[in-house]
């Protein structure tokens, strides 16, 4: 038993450490750790940044833009992302759609996508959730009826992330009602948002952010070329896409600089027991989920087995952190200063309400493990 | 980067889960809690099996064993709840190790690995609080006086290391248990402890207050293994219970109330055995009492947890003595406090 990184590992956590120093731009960090609005410009900046290094994808196979790192090198890399104060990669594309079509596209579909996906030439979201399907996702409505050459949607979907800057969407319809099992008859299919029919509206959320849209399709005509896998198999490439799910969702390298900023700046707060116990407790439970995200990755590493359940332990762990963070760091700021960091943190405390809400509500977690890990 | 065993510690870790599940069963137990509070048989299995020689380096016959390495053997402790006096054997052979002249060790190890000699380590006293520094016992002229409390295998142990102050400050010493009077009681987890009342008993001193400090770290350390094990076995047997425990018709592990429960139960064993793993990795460098405070922090918190979850998921049978659960509820009432609570170890965590 050894908990520490192979020096193999420590070479290349201070390669990865230095290049951010060099290349993370000063203007973009600083947003990052105030808590400022990142615009659609600030996000494919940085994505082009790590495209031009070839880090951006390091998952993907090699002919695709891929690194070869193992499971342990990737995580060193997105965790030092996260501790060097990097604008977040949006998934969409790279962790979301780019996956599977590598697992399911056409080459050509691949052709088309993989390489625009990589250079950040096209900014993806992910039509999900509708409304009156959240965590009974496969309830979902919205349908598409093949015409000759094209599908023809209609239908709506909500809490689509960043629609308003994207290009493409890639969506669950149904494409067949009439079958005896809710989960078949759902296809996966890819549009471009240009696409006439489709209407973007703003939800504004409580921190009067815009972050997520509904989406309506009123008689979109999309080409049967976008479809992805077989008509009616959506779900596996679904579930296929919560397998794949990055262990990367505890995000453990953000939480650990947003701690130490804390300590710093929280320093008279040091001295007051209370707020130092809160603090060492949340220090504790970080330091308690890293370890075991390492764990995981160790065994995936030697056993060669995808992650499963576990992601969903490290999802409920990782976003309970995150909030409790958000909400120590507002209980440090003055509760009567306006200045815009502490405005920032206020409003980062409702934001952070959805991280258990959102990617499978953390209810929805626990029943995975119930169900997968308990056998109940 | 490795969390696991490697080959010998596993296969050691084995053979004793094996013997334990053969000879040491729940059944077994009721009749040694019920009789002397310890199993003479089973302290000879165990030493045969290398336990004993475990803690104690190879000059001295022993296998010269790290923390890690008892680890594995503490988890399986704790899964059976093991009431023997183990750990004190183990902590007052390593202050031995790092402490004691080489006629003290000569005199005393190789009888600790042959399983003729048992020690135990007497450092509590009452209205100490867990402080490290709190030592009321008073040693003058290698004579030690005073009093300590709840010193686990006191009643059988050969010898004792207790801590006692002396002019130089904080040391630890080796005394005859024939030389102090020995008040046995069985602890709220049913093991045999006792208080110990030292009149001028004639002392050795076998090393400094910096010898207590890692002693107590790596006694920290174990019984965060040992609490892994016990909170193993209790989240198994809830999970089993929901599986076959049946009302209005059905398992009650179909209840979503209670799987919701059960999984939180699941999620605290996982992050406390990382702290365990972590504890283990570094007690016996030493100069890391922070990680080792980290860990005791999570380990109590999920002790209590769990425990508690257990025995009200059980209902009304998690309650009763017949039940191992309820007895496992006891063992990590304790663990969750020996070597210091969640708030001591707080309070000590953000000190350093």
């Amino acid at each position: 038993m050894d908990l520490n990184y192979s020096a193999e590992e420590l070479a290349f956590r201070d390669e990865v450490r230095a290049w951010l120093r060099a290349h993370l731009p000063d203007d973009l960090r600083d947003k990052v750790e105030n808590f400022a609005h990142l615009s659609k410009e600030d996000l494919l900046r940085w994505h082009r940044i790590l495209a031009s290094q070839g880090w951006v994808a390091p998952a993907w196979p090699r002919e695709w833009g891929g690194t070869g790192w193992n499971v342990v090198q990737r995580y060193i890399f997105e965790e030092e992302l996260g501790f060097a104060g990097s604008p977040m990669l949006i998934p969409f594309g790279l962790s979301m759609c780019g996956p599977v079509l590598l697992r399911f596209g056409t080459e050509a579909q691949k052709k088309r996508f993989l390489p625009r996906i990589y250079n950040g030439e096209d900014f993806w979201c992910q039509g999900y959730s509708e409304p009156g399907s959240g965590s009974d996702l496969a309830s979902l409505k919205t349908k598409a009826v093949r015409e000759d050459e094209h599908y023809v949607v209609n239908g709506q979907k909500i809490w689509t992330t960043l629609a308003h800057y994207a290009d493409w969407i890639f969506c669950l319809v149904r494409t067949d009602p009439s079958t005896a099992k809710r989960q078949e008859g759902i296809s996966f299919l890819l549009m471009d948002m240009r696409t006439p029919g489709i209407t973007v509206r703003p939800l504004i959320l409580m921190d009067g952010a815009h972050e997520v849209n509904e989406v309506f399709f009123d008689d979109v005509k999309v080409p049967v070329e976008n479809l992805v896998h077989e008509e009616g198999k959506g779900w596996t490439v679904a579930k296929y896409l919560l397998g794949y799910e990055r262990m990367n969702t505890g995000r453990i390298g953000e939480s650990k600089r947003q701690l130490a900023r804390l300590k710093q700046h929280g320093a008279r707060l040091m001295h007051d027991q209370r707020w130092r116990d809160r603090l060492s407790r949340l220090e504790v439970e970080l330091a308690a989920l890293e370890i075991t995200n390492l764990r995981f990755l160790d065994r995936m590493r030697r056993t060669g087995q995808p992650p499963g359940a576990d992601v969903s332990m490290l999802k409920i762990k990782g976003t309970e952190i995150q909030q409790g963070l958000s909400e120590l760091m507002m209980d440090a700021t003055d509760p009567v200063a306006s200045d815009p960091l502490s405005t920032a943190i206020r409003q980062r405390y409702l934001s952070m309400r959805k991280t258990t809400i959102y990617a499978g509500s953390n209810e929805i977690q626990r029943n995975i493990i119930a169900k997968m890990t308990l056998g109940l | 980067m490795n969390f696991d065993y490697n080959e010998e510690q596993q296969l050691l870790a084995d053979s004793v889960r094996r013997y334990l599940a053969k000879s040491y069963d729940f059944e077994a137990r009721k009749r040694i809690v019920a009789g002397e509070g310890w199993s003479a048989d089973a302290w000879a299995q165990l030493a045969q099996m290398g336990l004993t020689g475990l803690p104690v380096g190879t000059e001295h016959g022993g296998f010269g064993g790290g923390a890690v390495d008892l680890m594995g053997i503490m988890e399986a402790f704790g899964e059976a709840l093991v009431v023997e006096p183990y750990l004190p054997l183990v902590l007052a052979a390593r202050a031995l190790e790092r402490g004691g002249s080489s006629a003290q060790k000569s005199a005393v190890l190789p009888a600790i690995v042959e399983g003729r000699a048992k020690l135990a380590f007497a450092h509590s006293e009452q209205g100490a609080r867990d402080a490290l520094d709190a030592v009321q016992v008073r040693a003058a002229k290698n004579r030690l006086s005073g009093e300590k409390s709840a010193v686990i295998g006191a009643p059988v142990a050969d010898h004792l290391v207790v801590s006692a102050r002396s002019e130089e400050g904080i040391g630890l010493f080796l005394v005859e248990r024939r030389a102090c009077e020995v008040r046995p009681h069985r602890t709220l987890d049913e093991r045999l402890a006792a208080d110990v009342v030292l009149r001028e008993a004639p002392a050795q001193p076998i090393g400094g207050f910096a010898v207590l400090e890692a002693v107590m770290d790596l006694g920290t350390a174990l019984v965060c293994a040992e609490a892994v094990g016990a909170m193993k076995f209790a989240c198994d047997t809830t999970l089993d219970y929901l599986k076959t425990r049946k009302q209005f018709g059905v398992p009650i592990g179909t209840f979503q109330a209670l799987q919701h429960r059960i999984v939180d139960m699941y999620i605290s064993l996982e992050q406390a055995r990382s702290m365990a793993c972590l504890a283990a990795s570094k007690a016996d460098a030493g100069g890391e009492p922070r990680a080792i405070s980290a860990a005791k922090i999570k380990i109590a918190d999920a002790a209590r947890h769990i425990s508690q979850e257990a025995v009200q998921l059980h209902g009304g049978m998690g309650m009763s003595e017949e039940l191992k659960v309820s007895h496992a509820f006891r063992r990590l009432t304790v663990l969750a406090r020996e070597f210091g609570d969640a708030d001591h170890h707080l309070a000590r965590y953000a000190a350093l």
